[in-house]
Parts: C-alpha cells; sequence; structure tokens
C-alpha cells in the first residue's frame, strides 16, 4: 500500500482517492456478491483487481460506474468522470467505428471540430487506423474489443478538469496474446500521458502485474478483499520477465489457496 | 524510447520519460529486448496481418447473377401459379365463363391497364391507402411513444394494443359505418384501427428490447434525455420500428379492401368498386384482373418494406454473417 501511495505521488497528483469504496456489500436477491469490500485508487494509480471468475469483479466495478447500487457501504469518486470498459465490446451497432468514438468524444465535450482527429488518433493507437469506416459487425471480435478500448479511452478525456477514473473489465480476455502486449504498452503510455486513475479487472495474474502499481486480490463467494501485492518493478515491464513471473507465482499460489476452499 | 510506437508518433506524441528515469534499463543494467522501439513498427504490421486473416476474403459475386438470383424464384412462382390455375380450368370444374383461363384474363387485364378509368380507381385506392398509412403512422408513434413513457399507461394500454392486433378489422365496419355512414371517414377509421397498433407496437418493443449493455453503455457516456434517444434508443429501435410498419402496411392494404367492398360511395370508383361491379355483371375475366393488380400492389409495396428493412437489418449487423 505504502509503495503504492508513493508511486502515485512521484506523479503529483492532487490530494484524496480517486475512488474509495468503504464497506461495500453487495447482494442479487439472497446470493451476496460482495461482502464488505474496502479499496482505495489513488489518483494516478494503477490497480489491478484480481479474482476468480464470479467472485464479483464486474459487480464492483458496476457499482463504482453507478449503473448499480450497492446494498450497503459507501462508494465516492470526489465527482470524477467514470470511464468504463464493458467485458464485452458493446458498441452501437448502427454506428460506424469512428461514429462510436466521436459520440463518446462529443459527451466529452470535445468540439466538433477536434472529434475526427481525435477519434483517428485513438484509432491508431489502437492499431485500428484504416477501419474507421466499418461498422463493428465488419470487425472480428478482438478488433471490436479495441475499438471499445478506443471509445473508453475517448472517454477519459477530461475537458471539465475533474480528474478520471478509468475502469476496465477484463478487457483483453478476448485478445491473442500479440496483440494483447502491444495494447498493455499502448494503456499504460495514455495512462501516463493523462494522469489517469485505473482500476483493473482481470483473471490473468501475469497481466495483472504486468500492468498494477498494486494488485488487489478478492476472494470468492462473496467477494472480499483478502489480500493487496504492491508491485515494486519498475516500468515498462514485459509480462514474460521473470520478476513479473515471479510476483506472479507468488500471487497465483495466494489465489489457489483462496480457491481450494470452495473445493472442500 | 521504450514506449516510442508507431501508434505514438502517428499521433504526434513523443513518448513521454519515465518519472524514474531508469526504465530502459533493469537493475542490472541490461537493455531489455524487444522494448527498445526496433521491434514495434513490425510487431504492429504483424497486428494487421492478424486482423486480416481474421476478417477473411469476401467473395465479390457478379451483379448479373445475383439479379438473376433474385428474379427467378418470382418468375417461377408466377409461371407455377399460372400453370395452376390452367390446370385447373382444363379439369372442367367449372364452365370458362365462370372461370376463364390465364390466356382469357390476361388480354383483358392489358385492355384495362390501357384504360384511364381503371387509372383512376387504381389512384383513389393508393391515395386511401397513403392517407390511411400516413393517419396510422402518426397514431402508432405517437401511442406507442407515449407507451412506453409511462408504466401507468402501459398496464392499461399495453395489452388493449396488442388485443386490437388480433382483431379482424372487417369487424370494425358495422360500427364505423353507424358511426360515419357510408364515407371516406367511415374506410379511414377501420384502416387506422388495424395498422396503427402494429406500428405502436413496434416502437414498443424497440424501446423494450434496446439491449441492456448498449443501455449501459449510454449511461457510462453519459447520454441522457434527448440525447439518450437521439443516439441510443431511437437508433436502437429503429429495426422494429420498420418491422412494425411493414406489418402496419399490411394490415392497412387488407382493411382498405374490405372496406372498398362494403363501403361503396356513389361517384368513388376505387379499386373495390370495379371489383364488386365485375362480380355483380358476372365478368370473371375482369373480376380475377382486378384481383391481380390487388396482388401485385401489395407485393410490391412489401418488397418496398422489405429494401428498407434489409437495409437497415445489413447496416446493423443484423443479419448474422
Ligand atoms: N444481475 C445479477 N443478478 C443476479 N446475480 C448476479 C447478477 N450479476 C451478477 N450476479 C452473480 O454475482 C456473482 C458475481 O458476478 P460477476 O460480478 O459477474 O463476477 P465476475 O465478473 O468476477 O466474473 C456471480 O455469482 C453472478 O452469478
Ligand atoms: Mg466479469
Amino acid at each position: 500500500m505504502t509503495q503504492a501511495v508513493e508511486a502515485a505521488a512521484s506523479r503529483a497528483v492532487p490530494s484524496g482517492a480517486a475512488v474509495r469504496l468503504d464497506g461495500v456489500s453487495k447482494a442479487f436477491g439472497s446470493l451476496p456478491a460482495l461482502d464488505d469490500v474496502s479499496l482505495r485508487v489513488e489518483p494516478g494509480e494503477f490497480v489491478c483487481l484480481l479474482g476468480a471468475s464470479g467472485c464479483g469483479k464486474s459487480t464492483l466495478l458496476n457499482l463504482v460506474a453507478a449503473l448499480d447500487r450497492p446494498s450497503a457501504g459507501t462508494i465516492d469518486t470526489a465527482g470524477r468522470r467514470v470511464a468504463l470498459m464493458f467485458q464485452e465490446p458493446a458498441l452501437f451497432p448502427w454506428l460506424t467505428v469512428t461514429a462510436n468514438i466521436e459520440l463518446a468524444l462529443k459527451t466529452r465535450g470535445v468540439p466538433r471540430a477536434e472529434r475526427r482527429a481525435r477519434s483517428a488518433e485513438l484509432l491508431a493507437s489502437v492499431h485500428l487506423a484504416g477501419f474507421e469506416k466499418k461498422r463493428p459487425h465488419q470487425l472480428s471480435g478482438g478488433m471490436r474489443q479495441r475499438v471499445a478500448l478506443a471509445r473508453a479511452l475517448a472517454l477519459t478525456i477530461d475537458t471539465e478538469g475533474t480528474g478520471t477514473l478509468l475502469l476496465m473489465d477484463e478487457p483483453f480476455g478476448a485478445l491473442d496474446a500479440m496483440t494483447r502486449d502491444l495494447l498493455h504498452d499502448e494503456l499504460e503510455r495514455i495512462w501516463r500521458e493523462r494522469n489517469l486513475s485505473v482500476l483493473f479487472v482481470t483473471h490473468n495474474v501475469r497481466e495483472a502485474v504486468r500492468l498494477g502499481d498494486r494488485v488487489v486480490l478478492l476472494s470468492s463467494r462473496p467477494g472480499r478483499v483478502v489480500e493487496e501485492f504492491p508491485v515494486p518493478m519498475d516500468r515498462p515491464r514485459r509480462i514474460d520477465s521473470t520478476e513479473v513471473a515471479a510476483l506472479a507465482a507468488t500471487i497465483t499460489d495466494r489465489l489457489r489457496e483462496e480457491v481450494g476452499r470452495h473445493g472442500a | 524510447m521504450a514506449l516510442d510506437t508507431e501508434a505514438a508518433n502517428a499521433d504526434g506524441t513523443a513518448a513521454r520519460p519515465e518519472p524514474n528515469g531508469s526504465a530502459p534499463t533493469k537493475p542490472d543494467g541490461a537493455p531489455r529486448p524487444g522494448l527498445n522501439g526496433s521491434g514495434r513498427p513490425e510487431l504492429s504490421r504483424q497486428i494487421s496481418g492478424l486482423d486480416a486473416l481474421e476478417l477473411g476474403g469476401t467473395a465479390g459475386r457478379n451483379p448479373l447473377a445475383r439479379a438473376w438470383s433474385a428474379v427467378w424464384p418470382m418468375a417461377s412462382a408466377v409461371l407455377i401459379a399460372l400453370l395452376a390455375w390452367q390446370i385447373v380450368v382444363w379439369s372442367g370444374w367449372k364452365p370458362s365463363y365462370v372461370l376463364p383461363g390465364p390466356a382469357d384474363t390476361l388480354p383483358v387485364l392489358g385492355d384495362q391497364l390501357g384504360k384511364g378509368s381503371f387509372w383512376g380507381a387504381v389512384g383513389l385506392t393508393m391515395q386511401r391507402a397513403v392517407v390511411g398509412f400516413a393517419v396510422s403512422v402518426v397514431v402508432g408513434t405517437v401511442v406507442g411513444a407515449l407507451v412506453t413513457q409511462s408504466s401507468v399507461l402501459r398496464r392499461a394500454v399495453g395489452s388493449l394494443i396488442t388485443g386490437l392486433q388480433t382483431m379482424p378489422s372487417i369487424a370494425w365496419f358495422p360500427l364505423a359505418i353507424l358511426l360515419f355512414q357510408l364515407s371516406e371517414q367511415a374506410i379511414l377509421f377501420v384502416v387506422v384501427l388495424g395498422a396503427a397498433p402494429s406500428i405502436a407496437n413496434g416502437l414498443i418493443a424497440g424501446v423494450d428490447y434496446t439491449p441492456p449493455i448498449l443501455l449501459r453503455a449510454g449511461k457510462v457516456m453519459g447520454l441522457r434525455g434527448l440525447n439518450l434517444y437521439r443516439h441510443l434508443i431511437l437508433p436502437a429501435s429503429l429495426p422494429s420500428f420498420v418491422a412494425g410498419l411493414k406489418q402496419g402496411w399490411a394490415f392497412a392494404w387488407r382493411s382498405l379492401m374490405a372496406g372498398e367492398l362494403l363501403v361503396v360511395i356513389s361517384s368513388h370508383t376505387s379499386l373495390g368498386v370495379l371489383l364488386s361491379q365485375a362480380r355483380e355483371f358476372s365478368q370473371t375475366d375482369a373480376m380475377i384482373s382486378y384481383m391481380i393488380v390487388i396482388l401485385v400492389i401489395g407485393i410490391v409495396m412489401d418488397r418496398l418494406f422489405g429494401l428498407v428493412d434489409g437495409a437497415i437489418r445489413t447496416r446493423w449487423g443484423l443479419d448474422g454473417d
């Protein structure tokens, strides 16, 4: 935790958490999905949320994005705009790729004259230059996911100076490893450039270690924070480096232990 | 610099230095392979390659072949229908003055097509159809929009609309004639009652079945109120709305034909009036000609709606390729 705070502080950001969850619980009917989750993401911090599937990761992001309300506890984003990249692309099928992104830019108050150029820039950063005029159904699943990334990044443009919290729900799960590695680099670059606060959900331990300042491990049924792992390695990191692999192995052991409790 | 990708150059932003200034080298001082810039444009090219593989090739078809494949099923359907008709005539089931064959009827149809009075009748019928349909669109859209807006209205009116849809429109005519006598209004009344429920239902279904994931995406973008409708709910419901229009047209056309047979207004010669007159004078050949005209108009209009529907479905990617 302290390393994370230092890492965030080194990028000179305003005080106060980007998002703070206090004792958040969520139940669907009688089924508890999240139980007493407390979590902070500092401004400019990159936090990875790790957990087995079905442990409530998507539920947690939905709560932070105010798409759903917690059964108990509070969530404070201090007036920040929230951008969310869903597990599915969720693009508007009647709009071209560019139009999807330009609509996101419009909702963030980017003037009309700038939108075309901004959207071209974002598409280039997800390696989709040349696909502007296509519609989502004309693209492969992985390409759609990259458009969704570009759209989420468009939503992080902060014209009001409130700061932005970017939530990402297993954004690269459907991508092949080569593309994923490249997008890790892009995401890291844009995160730095815009000084974003990121809460990144994944079930891929190495990905979490590759990207996060901090990895938060969630237990299953109900979801609870079991442990936090600061990631001390310098950036940029390589997902296949030995340091990443070593920390990932430690976290995986802990995750196995957690999942194992349900097997008995 | 480590993050100096092609894209970073393309958008004109130079890669930024690491905050701690030590990124390119690990603590042991060894440069990191693969992150030093030289490999990236190639990687990016490989990704384009992967994309091209995933998308696969789209084999273009020759336009003549496409036109032919659209025309031949229709042409054969017409031929089969003519043949079946001819076989019934040949069987001698009815004398030819009661049931004439295609060879006797088609010239009568040809004659009709050359007559101004015939086109006047078609014009009146089409005018009623278009006006009736237009009023139905307005009524259906307004009612549909109101119902989607209010849960009270939905409970009160929602099932009523579906009920109206199942009511055969011809059953409305006695009431319509009592209310409006034998007048244009009586016909319009029934046409609108026949068509508007389908149109309202199409809109309601479209709004209701806007995919929840898109609504959540819209919410994350901050789309609210009018913008939510303009950018999300209306486009999302368009395919269902157009399907409702298509069905509404079919109901309007049927109601109109029933109306023109029942509500005969003197000096207003419509297709329906021509049809009744032909029956009264036992001119079966003329009667069948008018029926063919009614059928053809129905098919053509259905095709037009089909084209719009198809264009939207293709655009929306709903065809499932
Ligand atoms: N809308 C919902 N209604 C009922 N149960 C739900 C709903 N959303 C999620 N759940 C349940 O909550 C649990 C956590 O789901 P989710 O947050 O999607 O997990 P994850 O994203 O970690 O895979 C699962 O058991 C899931 O079945
Ligand atoms: Mg999930």
